[in-house]
């Protein structure tokens, strides 16, 4: 008793990014631009952390008739990413046989990345460059949108750069992108917007011919010896003002029974140093050393 | 004969009634072509947006309101119905918690006016504290739940539960899921018919629940539920999609059309409504094919209840019961049943993404209370709203969250063990307080406990994307109204140390809150400071790092800020900051507690 599985003439694409970039605008734009083109579309999204720096993703699909309002993995014909890590995050949506790889290189690193505060610690950004992932996918794009929207004047437009780039993978008119486009932006807008279009368009042409390398910082540590971090903690000096211990990031200072200041989980100490920076009687001291320091 | 200006006017008339609608915007939609007066919630994602949209159709044609909790909304419809016009009420699955007590009684009283409550489940937690399955709500309530599987549907079933509504004598619930409430498809719009106002009904016998009249009711609500389950068997309610023979499945809601998807070729039995069950044609389908199965979000409510019908049927043995269904899953399931051949294996790609967890906003006015807290070590009672990111690093203080008001009368528990150490504190938004903090504030005096509340006023409802409220001082339709004194209401329960203190002065917070919570008793402070976001967006001078005195020590991290991450300069092995201008507000939080004094309003 088994089904053939069935092909389904429904296209997919999924628009992802951070809040705020614009994956809202892209996908309405698409949207009703399919519905006006004649094919039933759902276009849905989950928002409800949006606003406070988390991803954002929408999924757009239009056919004859669609059923599921989502994509399901690895049936996304395109995916288009207004962020870099944000494209990786979703790379497992893209059909890996012949789907479309559009993202934007600018990278917005989250304050979670940047939290590890050992001396020489690297930040927990992607490691993954553009030339490494358009590797393995069916066609790929990788542009600087961000640059290239700085250079018309107005970082916003951004994502239309994007749209434009988008516009030349599926099979509309270039006129009616235009005409849901100049009706879905600010009217005084109207004239950047239509430029980033063609922009965004232009640059997917030329790298279709000549493709560009792109360059993306990799996120590195400090290079050199390891080090050990020693705290020094005068006793005589301390007078149990909890300033240290408040203020520790790694909570690894407690007041002891003397109310004197100790380091309570030294594994957890990083060295940062804002002890000794705060404490009011100079009783701390962080002492960094070497492996070569630490035997002599 | 202008065929131009012809093929325009068709053209704007099929726009006209058709139209790209998200789920909440669809139910708002029926229901303002219900001819419904009064509609009253509290904002709770994701059903926030259906209450928005009711507030965009004219003033003359309904009444839509905010409410201070989801009771005082169930309430206000209650009323509405008495007074005998169509009343809608909308909430979350939690707020169908707070609302319960009065849709409870409100079951064995029936309607006049009809109503309805719209409720939003969440499956897969996109934004709630649980993912509680209203079904079963519905059957302790005995109240019919309509699932629609689209936009469309959602704007056909709100309109058609009025009707229900009113021919049944019961309140009907309207099942959304964030899926549904945030897809966006085509509608079909319709025109509004307002019934005309029926008149409070004077009839004690079913408008006043005492003992002997309420024993009266029940059998009449056993009586409803034969009747419902005969009307439900309609195919106009449940489409029997006749295929092959040998797989039926039984569906509902949006998990339809991931079944549509992946079995386009199975006989299908697509229920508008999974309370009361349609049992005689669901037996019926059960016999007309080989294997039964149920496709069902959440609880395997459905699936018992054909088994109890004496059928041997598959559910949750294939389809998880935990978080939200997808095509991938309904196709997992199908394959694990034997019903779908085993797909390939999912491509490998070699790639590593990384966690990209939600913030509080660069110049979020929580920030400092929470930075505040950490230093103090207390014992933090959370509450619901945006402060709940606070749970975790950098600003990790709170250590408990419960539901809706909790954090007053969680905090007074845990004083009056005797036992805690540590100072005690509640910490509780504006929007959340006048939800439900008020009665645990009066009990927390009453019962003399010593703890401090921490009130965090930032104006609006934040977290649900800025709606008013009572501390607003506007409504829901942006009139000017009484706006709540904080510290005159607090003192009026007999909460006798009030302060309030501007969430953007660090070292007042610091000292404040020292001062408080060295209080016997309950003491409040107010830390008071708009929402960056709503209900304007907050832009101030841009601040900048003066990288040469940076010592990287990393203190502004704390703040959890999103403007403020390494640069690629480096300060003995360690990253110095910078700040990104496009996010930085200018809110001074960094600077204040620079050690270095290198954060300054950035040149130029």
């Amino acid at each position: 008793m088994k089904m053939d599985r069935v092909a389904t003439a429904t296209t997919n694409v999924l628009i992802v990014g951070v809040g705020g970039q614009g994956v809202i605008m892209i996908s309405k734009v698409l949207a009703e631009l399919c519905q006006l083109q004649g094919h039933q579309v759902k276009q849905s999204e989950v928002h409800g952390m949006a606003k406070r720096g988390g991803g954002v993703f929408s999924h757009v699909r239009f056919g004859e008739r669609v059923w599921s309002p989502t994509i399901p993995r690895g049936e996304a014909d395109i995916l288009l990413a207004l962020e870099w890590a944000e494209s990786l995050r979703w790379l497992g949506y893209l059909r890996p046989d012949r789907g479309t790889f559009i993202a934007d290189t600018q990278q917005i690193v989250p304050p979670f990345a940047c939290r590890d505060r050992r001396r020489g610690a690297a930040d927990a950004y992607a490691r993954e460059t553009p030339s490494e992932v358009l590797d393995q996918v069916a066609k790929g794009f990788a542009l600087d949108a961000g640059r290239m929207a700085a250079e018309l004047g107005n970082l916003r437009v951004a994502n239309t750069i994007l749209l434009g780039a988008l516009s030349t993978a599926l099979d509309f008119p270039a006129e009616d992108w235009r005409t849901v486009l100049v009706r879905s932006v600010p009217p005084k807008t109207k004239d950047l917007n239509l430029q980033a279009f063609e922009q965004g368009r232009e640059w997917v042409t030329r790298a279709a011919t000549a493709p560009a390398p792109v360059a993306l910082r990799r996120p590195g540590g400090l290079e050199g010896p390891a080090v050990e971090v020693e705290l020094e903690i005068i006793e005589a000096w301390c007078k149990g003002c909890d300033i240290c211990v408040k203020m520790c990031p790694e909570r690894c200072l407690i007041l002891n029974r003397e109310q004197i200041a100790e380091l309570s989980d030294p594994a957890a100490c990083t060295g940062c140093g804002i002890c000794e920076w705060l404490c009011p009687d100079f009783a701390i001291a962080v002492h960094k050393r070497t492996a070569d320091q630490v035997g002599a | 004969m202008d065929q131009l200006a012809e093929t325009a006017r068709l053209k704007q008339s099929t726009e006209a009634s058709f139209r790209p609608m998200t789920g909440n915007e669809a139910i708002a939609r029926g229901a303002w072509e219900a001819g419904v007066r009064v509609a009253a919630a509290y904002p709770g994602t994701p059903s926030t947006e259906i209450l928005e949209n009711v507030g965009t159709y004219p003033a003359e044609d309904l009444h839509a309101q905010w409410s201070t909790n989801e009771k005082v909304a169930c309430d206000v419809a209650i009323g509405a119905s008495f007074a005998g016009v169509r009343a809608l009420t909308v909430m979350k699955h939690v707020g169908l918690n707070v609302a319960s007590d009065a849709l409870m009684s409100q079951t064995y009283i029936g309607v006049n006016g009809g109503l309805v409550a719209v409720v939003c489940d969440d499956p897969g937690i996109h934004s709630s504290q649980n993912e509680q399955d209203t079904r079963l709500f519905s059957r302790l309530a005995m109240i019919p739940v309509l699932e629609p599987a689209d936009a469309q549907e959602a704007l056909e079933f709100t309109r058609w539960a009025f009707d229900i509504s009113e021919n049944f004598d019961t309140p009907v619930i309207v099942r959304s899921t964030t899926r549904l409430s945030h897809t966006r498809s085509v509608v079909e719009l319709g025109e509004r018919s307002e019934p005309a106002p029926r008149g409070f009904l004077e009839d004690p016998s079913k408008n006043v629940m005492i003992p002997s009249h309420a024993r009266a009711r029940h059998p009449a609500l056993l009586e409803r539920e034969t009747k419902l389950r005969a009307y439900f068997a309609s195919p106009d309610f449940t489409p029997w999609e006749r295929g092959d023979g040998k797989v039926g499945v039984v569906t509902l809601g949006t998990p339809y059309t991931y079944v549509k998807e992946v079995l386009p070729g199975a006989s299908v039995l697509k229920l508008a409504a999974s309370y009361p069950l349609a049992n005689e044609l669901v037996a019926e389908f059960c016999r007309s094919v080989e294997r039964v199965f149920v496709v069902e979000e959440l609880e395997p409510v459905i699936e018992n209840e054909i088994r109890a019908l004496g059928f041997e049927v598959a559910g949750k043995a294939f389809f998880p019961r935990v978080g939200e269904l997808s095509p991938e899953l309904v196709r997992e399931g199908f394959e694990k049943a034997g019903i779908l051949e085993r797909a390939a294996e999912p491509h490998d790609w070699d790639v590593e993404p990384i966690a990209r967890p939600p913030v509080l906003c660069a110049g979020c006015p929580h920030t400092t209370t929470y930075m505040a807290l950490r230093s103090l070590d207390a014992r933090v009672a959370g509450d619901i709203g945006c402060y709940t990111l606070a749970a975790v690093e950098p600003l990790r203080s709170i250590d408990t969250c419960v539901s809706m008001g909790s954090s007053i009368a969680n905090a007074a528990g845990m004083a009056k063990t005797g036992v805690e150490t540590k100072p005690i504190v509640a910490t509780i938004g504006d929007s959340t307080f006048l939800h439900s903090g008020i009665p645990p504030l009066i009990d927390a005096v009453y019962n003399k406990a010593n703890i401090t509340v921490i009130l965090l006023d930032n104006h609006v409802t934040a977290m649900t994307g800025g709606q008013e409220h009572p501390g607003t001082g506007r409504t829901l339709r942006g009139e000017e109204t009484h706006r709540v004194d904080y510290e005159e209401l607090i003192r009026s329960v007999g909460v006798t140390w009030v302060k309030t203190v501007d969430s953007y002065d660090v070292g007042a917070m610091y000292r404040t809150f020292r001062e408080a919570v060295e209080h016997k008793g309950v003491s409040v402070v107010i830390s008071n400071r708009p929402c960056v976001l709503d209900p304007v967006k907050i832009r101030g001078p841009v601040l900048a790092v003066r990288a040469e005195n940076c010592i990287a020590c990393q203190t502004c991290m704390n703040l959890g800020c999103p403007a403020i991450s390494w640069s690629d300069e480096w300060h003995d092995g360690h990253h110095k900051v910078k700040i990104d201008a496009a996010t930085c507000i200018g809110c001074t939080l960094c600077s204040q507690i620079c050690p270095t004094d290198c954060i300054q309003p950035a040149a130029g």
